[in-house]
């Protein structure tokens, strides 16, 4: 493939793909995500191949092998074109059966879903209650594409932004259509991502970096590596958008070294793009040049932190450095970098092509656009979710999560990791918000939402919370090193019964003095949890001490 | 292992003292662990200190710095798995292997260790064996995936 000169020469060869492409001609797509790669969708993947290969269907019929497609709980998922025909737990054995219907125009009953209170059948991926809630503009292209083929991106519109981008906008205009639409980071802190890109753009140095922070180090997320392995050009098309409006040069992808399969995507797509002439010099003709390097976290929870993740790509320990300078100012070797979650990349291609009107329009009055939620937990329906901001939890746990697992009740809903915070099953009813959920305690972090049901200790998930914490802090400020084991120490005895009366006076003195003493969000938020138990779950704490090991035990 | 990976990863990076956590990941997932001999090389070939190249290969977690086992065994303890018993499925793999998260044993059959979290909530609790997932895992069920491991 030679390098694609213009604008002209992209658009010709989307216009060529979909001519190549018959849309009547059924598609078989399977699943690769996470989870369902956890339950050998592979084997499924090749039986589908071999059957396909076995019955010379070639023309007739094809089978790709995509990412996640949302619905982790009924993995394998496998979903048929056209009609969005969605089979649910499929294994091996039922692949003839499959194919035969595929070929005759007919739906395997059996296997698609069934509604476990009345029995009522779901066959369509819009009349699964799982799927028909959510409004899924990020997510809803994985099952269409096979994230090794740049091709199958581009036969759904990808790269379309660039273009745009590159051919009618210059970077400021970019820059304020991303600011009008008031994107907001995803990776936690919902920092507007226009005013951050536009400090590194006006800080004075000449070289600067874009990154895509792909760490996701947070337990129980998991819809990053969900975008960024099942549609990593996605990514790298905000990314090389961002680099052009900001006057970036060179770009790091950072994300984590434990997932062969995320690998294999993200090097397959800067390769991709390369050859496509997507990166590299004088990108599509328009003078703009930007590579893009890949970088992994080799292990520990801190370096997803902007400047700690920044000193790991320079080769140093990941150790958080004092933010009186911004990264966006002095970053990767002191020169200017802005830094931005997997998911708010992935929002910038539609911002540019849709405009910020579009965007704004969608969500409550300061969250716009969509959230990608990692529902699990004590939940029926486990797997990835995208909602509108402004979405009520309700709609999440009940509507799109079917409540919680084994017939029991909802006691609390932990948002944001190790480092959020739990509220009780009462407020159930919030919107969800960035500052909204701040407020009341929870904050949205990256978006990993769990259900915990009545029989969740909720002592033993502080202690379970405070315990990664003090095994993933870097070590450099004495207070989140020592501070973190004293509360650790202090809810392990109220745990095991040998709570004294002043411990929850002690907890709340260390709470404050880590929050205060630490350089960066690890240490500062690391009580955040336990603040928000003493907000809502304080008697259960206090008859610990009072009632030895408590009720539970 | 085969010493000319090895050779061939520290040639690549040679002279490039930026590539370290590079060359150092790259060699981890060839070799399972990083021999003191082999990051002295390192530290010559990309002209670092040695103690530097201590440093990260300490500091990481994903560096061992000791021999692992021919099976690499791994309970997530991620928050989910965690709600959903995965504390009751480490309890079992540690009393079938006799280990504790971080050890090896002596025949050198299996490494145990934890971590959080891999992403594959929905089918937690999970157990990982070189690799290869086992989802949705339970204490009896652990027993019959160790043994088809030898």
């Amino acid at each position: 493939m030679p390098r694609l000169q213009s604008a002209a020469e992209l658009e010709k060869l989307r216009a060529d793909i979909l001519a190549s492409r018959d849309p009547a001609k059924p598609c078989i797509a399977v699943c690769a995500g996470a989870a369902c790669d956890g339950l050998d969708s592979a084997a499924v993947a090749a039986a589908f191949l071999a059957e396909a290969d076995k019955q010379k269907l070639g023309g007739k019929l094809e089978v790709r092998t995509t990412g996640c497609h949302g619905y982790c709980e009924k993995g394998p998922n496998v979903v048929v074109t056209p009609g969005e025909i969605c089979y649910f737990e499929v294994q091996p054995k039922d692949v003839p059966e499959i194919i035969a219907a595929t070929l005759k125009g007919e739906v395997v009953e059996r296997l698609v879903y069934h509604d476990p209170g009345t029995g009522a059948k779901a066959v369509h991926m819009n009349e699964v209650p799982f799927y028909k809630h959510q409004t899924r503009l990020l997510i809803g292209d994985n099952p269409k594409i096979d994230p090794m083929r740049i091709d199958d991106y581009l036969a759904v519109g990808g790269y379309a932004a660039l273009v745009k981008a590159l051919s009618t906008m210059t970077p400021d205009q970019v820059l304020d259509e991303v600011k009008k639409a008031n994107l907001r980071g995803r990776g936690g802190g919902g920092f507007p991502a226009g005013s951050k890109w536009e400090t590194t753009k006006n800080a004075p140095e000449k070289t600067k970096y874009v990154i895509v922070n792909g760490h996701e180090g947070e337990s129980a997320a998991f819809m990053d590596r969900a975008m960024l392995t099942g549609n990593p050009h996605k990514i790298l098309e905000g990314l090389i958008i961002g680099a052009y409006a900001i006057g970036a040069q060179k770009g790091f992808m950072y994300t984590r070294h434990d997932m062969p399969l995320l690998e294999k995507h993200v090097r397959n797509a800067l390769a991709q793009a390369a050859e496509y002439g997507l990166l590299g010099k004088n990108i599509l003709g328009s003078g703009f040049d930007f590579e893009c390097e890949l970088h992994f976290d080799v292990g520990i929870f801190v370096s997803g932190e902007s400047s700690a993740l920044m000193r790991s790509i320079e080769g140093n320990p990941p150790e958080p450095r004092p933010k009186y300078i911004r990264t966006s100012v002095s970053g990767i070797w002191d020169k200017p970098s802005n830094l931005n979650n997997v998911e708010t990349w992935a929002n910038v291609p539609q911002i540019i092509s849709k405009g910020a009107d579009w965007f704004t329009s969608i969500g409550s009055e300061k969250s716009k656009g969509t959230k990608l939620i990692s529902l699990s937990g004590h939940v029926v329906n486990s797997g990835v979710v995208e909602v509108p901001m402004g979405t009520p939890l309700r709609t999440l746990v009940f509507d799109i999560g079917g409540g919680v697992r084994d017939g029991k009740t909802l006691k609390a809903i932990h948002f944001g990791g190790a480092m959020g915070g739990s509220i009780p099953a009462d407020l159930i009813d919030a919107p969800l918000d960035f500052d909204g959920m701040s407020k009341l305690g929870a904050p949205i972090g990256a978006g990993g939402l769990l259900l915990m049901d009545e029989d969740t200790d909720m002592v033993e998930v502080a202690r379970y919370l405070m315990d990664f914490l003090t095994k993933e802090s870097c070590g450099k400020c004495v207070p989140c090193r020592e501070g973190m084991p004293q509360m650790l120490h202090i809810l392990t005895n109220l745990t095991e019964g040998k709570g004294k009366p002043d411990d929850l006076e002690r907890l709340e003195d260390l709470a404050e003095v880590t929050g205060l003493g630490s350089l960066c969000a690890l240490g500062k938020t690391s009580a955040d949890p336990l603040k928000s138990m003493f907000r809502y779950f304080k008697p259960e704490y206090e008859s610990r001490i009072t009632g030895g090991s408590g009720d539970k035990k | 292992m085969c010493d000319k990976n090895i050779d061939s990863i520290i040639e690549k990076y040679r002279g490039q003292p930026g590539s370290l956590i590079h060359a150092l990941v790259e060699i981890q997932h060839e070799n399972h662990w990083l021999p003191r001999e082999v990051m002295h090389r390192v530290a010559d070939a990309l002209q670092v200190p040695f103690a530097q190249v201590m440093q990260i290969a300490s500091f990481y977690k994903t560096f061992s710095l000791t021999p692992k086992g021919r099976h690499e065994v791994h309970v997530c303890t991620g928050m989910t798995c965690h709600l959903r018993g995965a504390p009751k499925l480490l309890e079992k793999v540690e009393e079938l292997t006799g280990l504790k998260p971080g050890e090896t044993d002596a025949e050198s059959r299996f490494t145990l260790d934890t971590g959080a979290c891999l992403g594959s909530c929905s089918i937690g609790p999970e157990l990982i064996v070189d690799g290869k997932h086992y989802g949705r895992m339970t204490p009896d069920k652990a027993e019959d995936v160790l043994k088809s491991y030898e």
